[in-house]
C-alpha cells in the first residue's frame, strides 16, 4: 500500500484554507499518510530572523495559528503525523503554538516533537567553512551576523517520528526532506539505499511548493489553460515502498495535475539535474520520465541516487541597512515623459540631498522594472507616450536617515515635480541579507525532542 | 499531428508560442526550464535556444556563465545562470529580487521554426 504525502502549504504566506481538501482526502483514504506545511525559503528565514530581532517572541511562522487551527484536531484523531518548518527562526515559540492549538482541539497530551541543531550561529566562526557554489561572499564580521542556519536532513524528523511525536516542528530543514522523513519512518529504507532516498526525495521536491504542481504558478490563458485557480487542490504524492510516485490532488478540488505542471516543478530551483544536493543524498534526475496515468494522475519514473555530499549547506543573514521604495504614478497624454523627468529630477536632488555611496534604483512600471538592471538599460529603450506609468525609486544604506531622506525626495515631487503626478506610497524596513556556505556534516548534530505540551520543556530523547 | 500540418513553411515567432518556462532562485543563481509544447520542436529548441544567446539575453543583468543541461525524456532543458539577480532576493532592489519573472523574458527570445509547431495565432 502506497504511503500518501500531502502538501498543507508550500510558502509562507500561501493559502491558509489549502490544508481542509488534504486532509478531507487523506481520511478518506484510509491509508498511512502525513501532511507537510513547508513555509520557509531564504527570503522567510531572513524575514524571521528581523522580525525576532524586533519582537523576542516572534521569529516562527506567522500564520501558524491560521495554517494548524483548521485540520489539527481531525490530524490528530486520525493518526496523520504533521510536519512542518514553521519554527523558522524560533521554533520554540512554534511549539507553544502548536500546544494551545492542541488544548483548545481538547489535546492537551499531544506529543510534539522539536528538531535541533539546524543553528549553529553560536559555533560559526569555529567551524570549517567553505563557500557555496555560486557563493563569492567571504563571511560577513561578526559583529554583521544575525544568524546562521544549517538545512538539516530527514534523519532527527525521524527521530521524533521514532519518539511518537504527532506534529514535528523545525526551523532550517531541507524543504523535501520534511516528505522523505514519514517516508523513511514508515517504509524503513535504510539511509544508504540511495535509489529509495532520491525517489522519496524528489516526492518532496514536487509537493513542496505546494499548488505548483497542481496548477498553480502555470496558467497562461490562450497557452496553459488552468480551471479554478481559485479552489486550487494541493498535491498529494503517492509513494510506493519500492520509490514509485505518481503526484494527484483531492477530487472535487480545482486546478490540474499534468504531465506539463509535474515538468515544471520538476526543475523547479534545480542545478545540474545530474546532481541535485540535498543533505540525504544527491538525486540524479537526468533520466527521469513523467507519464500521465489518468486525469490528475501522473508518474514520475526514472530517479537515481547517489550518497549524500559530506557538507551542508549552511545560510548565513547578516545586517543589511536599510531599504526603501517609493513610488509615483504618471498617467493619460504624455505620461512617459513626465514620469522621465520625474526620474530625472530625482538623479540630479540626490545627487547632492544624500551620500553617494547610497545604492538606488529607478524604475518605471509600465515600462521598464522587474526585467531591467540597476542602471536602467531597458528603461532608455523607446515606449508608447501616453499610458499608465509609475515611477518607482528603490535605495539601500547601512543609516536609516539616508533612506528617509531619498524617499522623502520622491514625495517632495507632489509639489516640485511634473504636473499630474499622484499615488506617492512609501515603505522603509530594515535589511537583512543571505549569503551560503557549506559546513561539514560531521561537524552538525541534528537530533529531536519531545516537547512537554504543558510547558516548553524538553524531555531528552 | 500529422506531418502535412508540421511542414507549413518557416515562420518567426516568440519562443511562448513554442514552449513554457518556469524561474527558480537560490542566492544569486537563476534557474530557467524550458519545455516544448510539443515534442517535435524541442529539437528546434536544443538548436537555437542556446547558451550563448540565454547570456546575451541577459547580459544587462549582468549574468556571468550560462550552463545548459539537455533534458530530452521531457522534450526540456533546464538553464542555471549566474549572478543575474542583483544580489538575490535578499540583496537586490529590483521588484522582483527572486527573478521569477524572467522566465517570461526567456519567452520572448524570437526562434525561427515550421509555423505547424507554433501555438497560438499567427
Amino acid at each position: 500500500m502506497s504511503f500518501l504525502l500531502g502538501s498543507g502549504a508550500g510558502f509562507s504566506g500561501d493559502r491558509t484554507d489549502a490544508a481542509a481538501p488534504i486532509v478531507a482526502e487523506l481520511i478518506r483514504r484510509g491509508q498511512p499518510c502525513a501532511l507537510v506545511f513547508e513555509t520557509l525559503g531564504e527570503r522567510t528565514l531572513a524575514a524571521a530572523h528581523r522580525a525576532m530581532r524586533e519582537t523576542p517572541e516572534a521569529g516562527f511562522e506567522p500564520l501558524l495559528d491560521e495554517l494548524l487551527a483548521p485540520v489539527l484536531r481531525d490530524c490528530l484523531r486520525h493518526g496523520i503525523a504533521i510536519l512542518g518548518n514553521f519554527g523558522a527562526a524560533n521554533p520554540d515559540g512554534a511549539c507553544e503554538v502548536v500546544s494551545r492549538l492542541a488544548r483548545q482541539a481538547g489535546r492537551p497530551d499531544i506529543r510534539i516533537g522539536r528538531v535541533h541543531g539546524d543553528d549553529i550561529r553560536a559555533r560559526l566562526t569555529d567551524l570549517d567553512l567553505t563557500l557555496w557554489e555560486a557563493e563569492t561572499q567571504a563571511l560577513p564580521e561578526a559583529d554583521q551576523l544575525v544568524s546562521a542556519n544549517v538545512y538539516l536532513g530527514a534523519a532527527p524528523l525521524v527521530q521524533a517520528l521514532e519518539l511518537g511525536a504527532e506534529v514535528v516542528v523545525t526551523g532550517r530543514v531541507a524543504d523535501p526532506s520534511l516528505f522523505l522523513a514519514p517516508l523513511v519512518h514508515h517504509f524503513g529504507w535504510a539511509w544508504d539505499d540511495w535509489d529509495r532516498l532520491a525517489a522519496g526525495i524528489m516526492a518532496g521536491h514536487l509537493g513542496e511548493c505546494g499548488a505548483q504542481v497542481s496548477g498553480g504558478y502555470f496558467a497562461d490563458p490562450g497557452f496553459k489553460e488552468v480551471e479554478g485557480l481559485a479552489t486550487l487542490g494541493y498535491p498529494i504524492i503517492e509513494v510506493e515502498v519500492d520509490g514509485r510516485l505518481v503526484v494527484t490532488k483531492p477530487p472535487g478540488t480545482g486546478g490540474c495535475v499534468t504531465e506539463r505542471t509535474v515538468k515544471e516543478q520538476l526543475l523547479y530551483e534545480v542545478h545540474d539535474p545530474a546532481a541535485y544536493l540535498t543533505p540525504d543524498v544527491v538525486v540524479d534526475l537526468s533520466g527521469a520520465q513523467v507519464r500521465e496515468l489518468g486525469p490528475d494522475r501522473v508518474e514520475v519514473m526514472g530517479i537515481r541516487g547517489k550518497p549524500a555530499p559530506p557538507r551542508l549547506k549552511t545560510t548565513v543573514c547578516y545586517e543589511g541597512g536599510w531599504q526603501g521604495e517609493a513610488e509615483i504614478s504618471y498617467a493619460g497624454p504624455n505620461a512617459l515623459a513626465r514620469a522621465r523627468l520625474a526620474g530625472q529630477v530625482l538623479r540630479e536632488r540626490l545627487a547632492f540631498r544624500v551620500p553617494q555611496e547610497l545604492r538606488k534604483r529607478l524604475d518605471i512600471v509600465g515600462h521598464a522594472s522587474v526585467f531591467d538592471d540597476d542602471d536602467g538599460t531597458l528603461q532608455r529603450e523607446p515606449a508608447a507616450p501616453d499610458g499608465d506609468y509609475r515611477l518607482r525609486l528603490a535605495v539601500e544604506h547601512p543609516e536609516r536617515v539616508w533612506v528617509e531622506r531619498a524617499t522623502q525626495e520622491l514625495l517632495a515631487l507632489y509639489c516640485a515635480g511634473p504636473a499630474g503626478g499622484g499615488g506617492v506610497r512609501r515603505q522603509l524596513q530594515r535589511r537583512v541579507c543571505t549569503a551560503s556556505y557549506l559546513v561539514k556534516r560531521t561537524d552538525v548534530e541534528a537530533f529531536a525532542t519531545l516537547v512537554d505540551s504543558g510547558s516548553s520543556d524538553h524531555v531528552a530523547s | 499531428m500529422s506531418q502535412a500540418e508540421i511542414h507549413q513553411g518557416p515562420a518567426t515567432a516568440p519562443l511562448h508560442r513554442l514552449a513554457h518556462s518556469r524561474a527558480g532562485d537560490k542566492g544569486n543563481r537563476l534557474n530557467l526550464s524550458l519545455f516544448a509544447y510539443r515534442p517535435e520542436a524541442y529539437s528546434a529548441l536544443v538548436e537555437q535556444v542556446t547558451e550563448a544567446r540565454v547570456q546575451a539575453l541577459l547580459a544587462h543583468r549582468g549574468a556571468s556563465r550560462v550552463r545548459r543541461y539537455l533534458m530530452p525524456n521531457l522534450a526540456g532543458m533546464n538553464f542555471v545562470i549566474d549572478d543575474v539577480l542583483q544580489g538575490g532576493v535578499n540583496g537586490a532592489l529590483n521588484l522582483d529580487g527572486h527573478g521569477k519573472t524572467l522566465s517570461f523574458l526567456l519567452l520572448g527570445m524570437s526562434v525561427t521554426v515550421d509555423a505547424g509547431l507554433l501555438l497560438g495565432e499567427t
